[in-house]
C-alpha cells in the first residue's frame, strides 16, 4: 500500500453458513468484488459501489454489505473527502471525474417551498370525480389571436406555429445513447409513446431501434454534433441545442472510449474505442446571434415544422440568456440546474458550478414577463426534480414541463451508485458490454418508467385539485399558491413567494 | 358566498334604480352586510362624452388635490363634484365618493403612442398603485359604479340610487373573505365601460395576475376580482376578441370535449387555449361581466357556483338566485340555466 492508499467505505461479507457456492455473486458483480476459493467465496470490498446487485441475486440472501469507515482524525477542514481527493490526484495528476449530480449538502429550495389547499371558501376538486387536465403544449404561442367573420363563420387568421402535446408534464430528459444502454433508451421511448410524453436522444445520435418512436423523440443537437444529420433532424419530433447542462456548465459532454462500441460509433459516426469530448461552446456559436442562425437554419432544414428548443445549464445570469434564446426565435428554453445529473463531469464543476433550478426557474420566468414575451415561449425545467411535489412546484414557479433524468433512471432500477462513467452498470443502464445491457428488459423498463410517470400525474391531479385547479395552465405560475417556510427574505423576493403564514 | 345580479334594458329604455336593489336585498343570505354595490349604465347622459371618474377620497384636502394634480396631468376636468349621498345611521362613511368628469387630452401625452382609452387606464393604475388616499373605483363613460361596506339596500340608499335611469345595471351582494369592511374591496369592479361582479374565488389568480401584469396592468385592489375586469379589457378591447370568444378563452372547454369537436370548431378552441392558457380563470366562480353595449355572464367549467338567466319582453335578468328575478319581474317569459362555462352574451338591439 501506497501514502496515497485510500481505505475501503464499504465491507462485503459473504456468510458461509448460508452460501449454496452458486456463483451467482461473482456472475452479477460487474466491478469483480467476489472471486472463488474452493469452497469459498472471496471478496474484495475495495471495488465494490454499492450497486446491490448481488444482494438482489443471492438467492440465500448470504450477501451483507456494510458501511465501514476507517477513521481519519476529526478536523473539521480538512475533512476525509477533501483529504482523499487530494491523495487521488497526488497519485494521478488527474481531474476528478464523478457521475450523476451535485452532492454538497447545499438545501433544497424545494424543501422549504409549501403549497396550498382549498378550505371552505372555494372548494377543492376531486380528480376522481372531476376532470382533471395536465395536458401541455410546447413551443411558440401567439400573442393575441385574430379571427375574421362572424356568427358561425369565423375563421381563425393566425397561424399557430408547431407545437408538441404533452398529456403530463413530466417528460424524459436526454441521455445520450453511449451514456446510456439502448436498452434503457428504448425503454424510455416505450413509455414515452405510451403516456404521451417525450424522451431527448442527448448527444449520441438516433439508433435505428428507435426509429419507431419519433413521434415521441425529441433530438439533440449538442457541440460534438454527433449523428447529426438531415435524417435524423427530421426524424425528431423537436430539435433541442444543447448549450450547456446543469452537471457542468460551461463545458461539453464526455464520453469515455471504454464506453464506445461499434454500435455507439456507427451512431455517433466516430472510431471505435475513442473518447467523445464535445467541445465546451459550440464551434459555429460564440455570440447570441450566431445562435439565431442555428435556430433558423435547423427551422429551414425542417421546414419550419419542428419546435426548437435551447438548453442551458442555470446560472447566474440564466434570465437575461434566455431572454436572448427566446428573442433568437426559439421555441421553447430548456434550463437545467445544478443538480442535473451526468454520466460523468468533473466533480469540481458537477459541485460548484451553477445555480439551483428553483431560483433560476423564477428569474427566467419573471424576466421573459418583463419582455412581455413569457406567454410566446416555453420553460422547461430539470435537475433535480425528485417527486411530483418538485413537479407541482416546479410548475408553480413558472415552468411549462419538467423533464427527469436522475429518477427515470431510478425507476430502472439505478441505484445512484455514480460510476456510470465505467461503463461497468450492473443493471444495462449505463453499460455498453451486451451481457449487461441485455440485463434491462425495455419492456419491464418501460413498464416501470411508465409507472413512475403516472404516480406522479396521479399525484399532481390530486394536488391541483386540492388547490381547486383543474387544468395546468393555472397552476403555472401560480406563485400564489406557494409559500416559504424558513426561506430568506432575499430569496422570497427572487422566487417571489411569500413567506408561510403571509 | 356572494349574490350577483343584473337586468338590460335591450330597447336601450332606462329605469331606476329600485327594481336591482329590491332584487339584490332578496339575496341577503348571500351577503354578510359587508359590501354591496352597483354599476348602471347611461346615466349621465348630458356628460355622455367625458368620462366619469368615481373616487374614493380620504379627505377633502391633500388627497383630493393628489389625485386632481395626477388627474389633470392626463386633460380637463370640465365638472366635478362629491357624489349625492344620505346619511344612512347603521354603516360608518369610511370614504368620500366623489366624481369627475374628465376629457384625456392627447396632447399631454407627448412621447406615448396609446390611444385615449389606454390613456385612462395608464392614469386609473398609476393612481391606484400609489394609493395615497385616493382610490378610483369606476371610469368609464355615461356610466358609473356605487359601491362601499354594508348591506345592499343600505349602499343604496347611501347612492340614492333611486335617482338614477339606466338601460343596465348590476349589482353585487358580499360576503368578504380577502378584504373585509373595506371600500375598494365591494364589487362591482370596474375599469373604462367594464364592470364586474364575481361570486367565488379564483384559485388561478397568481397566474392571471401575472399575466396581466406583463401588459402593464396593475392589481391594487388586494382582490381577485380586479383581475377578471383587466381580462376583459385586454382581450376584448386590447385583443379584439368577441366577448363570447374571450368567455371561452376564460373559461375554456375540456380537452376531452375539445378532441372530438369538427376540425374547425377544434382548431379554434385550440388556439384560444395556446394563446390565453394563462388567462384561463380557475376555481368557483360565477361572474357578470358590463360594458356599455350590453354583458356577459359566465361560470368556471364545472359551474360551482349557480347563475340563472331570465327574460320578459326587452328585458333581460341575470343573477345568482331565480327568486331574485322574479322579485324584480315575477312574470317571467322565459328561464334559462346556463351550460357550464358557456358565456351567455345579450347586448343591446339598438345603438344609443
Amino acid at each position: 500500500m501506497s501514502s496515497h492508499y485510500t481505505p475501503s467505505i464499504y465491507d462485503v461479507s459473504v456468510d458461509s453458513t448460508k452460501c449454496r457456492l452458486c456463483g451467482r455473486c461473482i456472475e452479477n458483480c460487474s466491478y469483480d468484488v467476489f472471486r472463488r476459493s474452493e469452497e469459498k467465496i472471496l471478496t474484495y470490498p475495495n471495488n465494490c459501489v454499492v450497486c446491490h446487485r448481488c444482494v438482489a441475486y443471492c438467492p440465500a440472501n448470504a450477501i451483507k454489505i456494510k458501511k465501514v469507515s476507517t477513521p481519519y482524525r476529526y478536523h473539521p477542514i480538512w475533512n476525509e473527502e477533501v483529504r482523499e481527493d487530494i491523495y487521488n490526484q497526488a497519485r494521478t495528476g488527474k481531474v476528478i471525474l464523478g457521475g450523476m449530480g451535485n452532492v454538497r449538502k447545499y438545501p433544497p429550495i424545494f424543501d422549504r417551498l409549501v403549497l396550498d389547499a382549498c378550505q371552505i371558501t372555494n372548494p377543492s376538486i376531486d380528480p376522481l370525480r372531476e376532470p382533471m387536465e395536465t395536458r401541455v403544449y410546447l413551443g411558440k404561442k401567439p400573442k393575441k389571436l385574430e379571427f375574421s367573420g362572424s356568427g358561425d363563420d369565423v375563421e381563425l387568421k393566425t397561424e399557430l406555429a408547431p407545437n408538441l402535446k404533452l398529456e403530463t408534464p413530466i417528460m424524459i430528459a436526454h441521455m445520450s445513447y453511449g451514456a446510456v444502454s439502448l436498452n434503457t433508451q428504448l425503454s424510455f421511448a416505450k413509455a414515452a409513446s405510451n403516456l404521451g410524453t417525450f424522451m431527448g436522444t442527448g448527444e449520441g445520435g438516433l439508433n435505428q431501434a428507435l426509429y419507431d418512436y419519433t413521434d415521441n423523440i425529441i433530438v439533440q443537437v449538442a457541440s460534438g454534433r454527433f449523428g447529426v444529420n438531415p435524417d435524423y433532424i427530421n426524424r425528431g419530433s423537436a430539435i433541442e441545442i444543447k448549450i450547456g447542462q446543469g452537471a457542468k456548465p460551461g463545458i461539453g459532454g464526455h464520453l469515455p472510449g471504454e464506453k464506445v462500441n461499434k454500435f455507439i460509433s456507427e451512431t455517433r459516426m466516430i472510431p471505435e474505442g475513442t473518447d467523445a469530448i464535445s467541445p465546451a461552446p459550440h464551434h459555429d456559436i460564440y455570440s447570441i446571434e450566431d445562435l439565431a442562425q442555428l435556430v433558423r437554419g435547423l427551422k429551414e432544414a425542417t421546414d419550419w415544422k419542428k419546435p426548437v428548443f435551447v438548453k442551458i445549464a442555470a446560472v447566474h445570469n440564466s434570465a437575461a440568456i434566455a431572454a436572448g434564446i427566446a428573442r433568437a426565435d426559439a421555441d421553447g428554453v430548456v434550463v437545467d440546474g445544478f443538480r442535473g445529473g451526468t454520466g460523468a463531469a468533473p466533480k469540481v464543476l458537477r459541485d460548484h458550478v451553477g445555480i439551483p433550478i428553483e431560483a433560476a426557474i423564477a428569474s427566467i420566468d419573471q424576466k421573459l414577463r418583463d419582455h412581455g414575451i413569457r406567454n410566446e415561449v416555453s420553460v422547461i425545467a430539470s435537475g433535480g426534480i425528485r417527486n411530483s411535489a418538485d413537479v407541482t412546484k416546479a410548475i408553480a414557479l413558472g415552468a411549462d414541463a419538467v423533464y427527469i433524468g436522475t429518477a427515470a433512471l431510478i425507476s430502472l432500477g439505478c441505484r445512484v451508485c455514480g460510476k456510470c462513467y465505467t461503463g461497468l452498470c450492473p443493471w444495462g443502464i449505463s453499460s455498453q458490454k451486451q451481457e449487461l445491457v441485455d440485463r434491462l428488459d425495455p419492456e419491464v423498463g418501460a413498464r416501470q418508467v411508465q409507472n413512475l410517470i403516472e404516480a406522479w400525474t396521479h399525484e399532481l391531479k390530486e394536488l391541483m385539485g386540492a388547490a381547486g385547479i383543474n387544468s395546468i395552465e393555472s397552476l403555472r405560475g401560480n406563485r400564489d399558491r406557494l409559500r416559504g417556510y424558513m426561506l430568506d427574505s432575499n430569496l422570497l423576493d427572487i422566487l417571489d413567494v411569500k413567506t408561510v403564514g403571509a | 358566498m356572494c349574490g350577483i345580479i343584473g337586468l338590460l334594458n335591450k330597447d336601450g329604455s332606462r329605469i331606476d334604480g329600485r327594481s336591482i336593489k329590491r332584487g339584490l336585498s332578496i339575496m341577503n343570505e348571500r351577503g354578510n352586510g359587508q359590501g354591496a354595490g352597483f354599476a348602471a349604465y347611461g346615466i349621465y347622459p348630458d356628460y355622455e362624452d367625458y368620462y366619469a371618474i368615481h373616487v374614493f377620497l380620504d379627505n377633502m384636502k391633500e388627497a383630493k388635490a393628489n389625485v386632481e394634480r395626477e388627474i389633470e396631468r392626463w386633460g380637463y376636468i370640465v365638472y366635478s363634484e362629491e357624489i349625492p349621498t344620505n346619511d344612512i345611521r347603521t354603516f360608518e362613511r369610511e370614504q368620500i365618493p366623489y366624481r369627475y368628469f374628465f376629457k384625456p387630452d392627447t396632447r399631454k401625452l407627448l412621447g406615448h403612442n396609446y390611444d385615449e382609452k389606454d390613456a385612462i387606464v395608464k392614469m386609473v393604475m398609476r393612481i391606484n398603485s400609489k394609493r395615497e388616499g385616493s382610490l378610483v373605483f369606476s371610469c368609464g363613460k355615461n356610466m358609473g359604479i356605487f359601491k362601499a361596506a354594508g348591506w345592499p339596500e343600505e349602499v343604496a340608499n347611501f347612492y340614492k340610487i333611486e335617482d338614477y335611469d339606466a338601460y343596465m345595471w348590476i349589482g353585487h351582494n358580499r360576503y368578504p373573505t380577502n378584504t373585509p369592511g373595506w371600500w375598494g374591496g365591494a364589487h362591482p369592479f370596474g375599469l373604462l365601460d367594464w364592470s364586474v361582479v364575481h361570486n367565488g374565488e379564483i384559485t388561478s389568480y397568481g397566474t392571471n395576475k401575472r399575466y396581466v401584469e406583463s401588459f402593464d396592468y396593475e392589481c391594487s385592489m388586494l382582490t381577485d376580482t380586479e383581475v377578471v375586469t383587466y381580462l376583459f379589457d385586454l382581450l376584448v378591447r386590447r385583443h379584439g376578441l368577441t366577448p363570447e370568444m374571450a368567455g371561452k378563452a376564460l373559461a375554456p372547454r375540456f380537452w376531452k370535449e375539445i378532441d372530438r369537436m369538427p376540425e374547425k370548431q377544434r382548431l379554434h378552441h385550440t388556439a384560444l387555449r395556446l394563446a390565453y392558457s394563462s388567462a384561463e380563470i380557475n376555481g368557483p366562480f360565477a361572474i357578470i361581466v358590463a360594458r356599455s353595449e350590453g354583458f356577459i355572464a359566465l361560470t368556471d367549467r364545472i359551474k360551482l357556483r349557480p347563475l340563472v338567466l331570465g327574460k320578459k319582453d326587452n328585458t333581460v335578468y341575470v343573477s345568482s338566485e331565480e327568486a331574485a328575478i322574479r322579485s324584480m319581474e315575477p312574470n317571467l317569459s322565459e328561464v334559462i340555466y346556463p351550460t357550464a362555462g358557456e358565456p351567455v352574451v345579450e347586448t343591446l338591439d339598438v345603438v344609443l
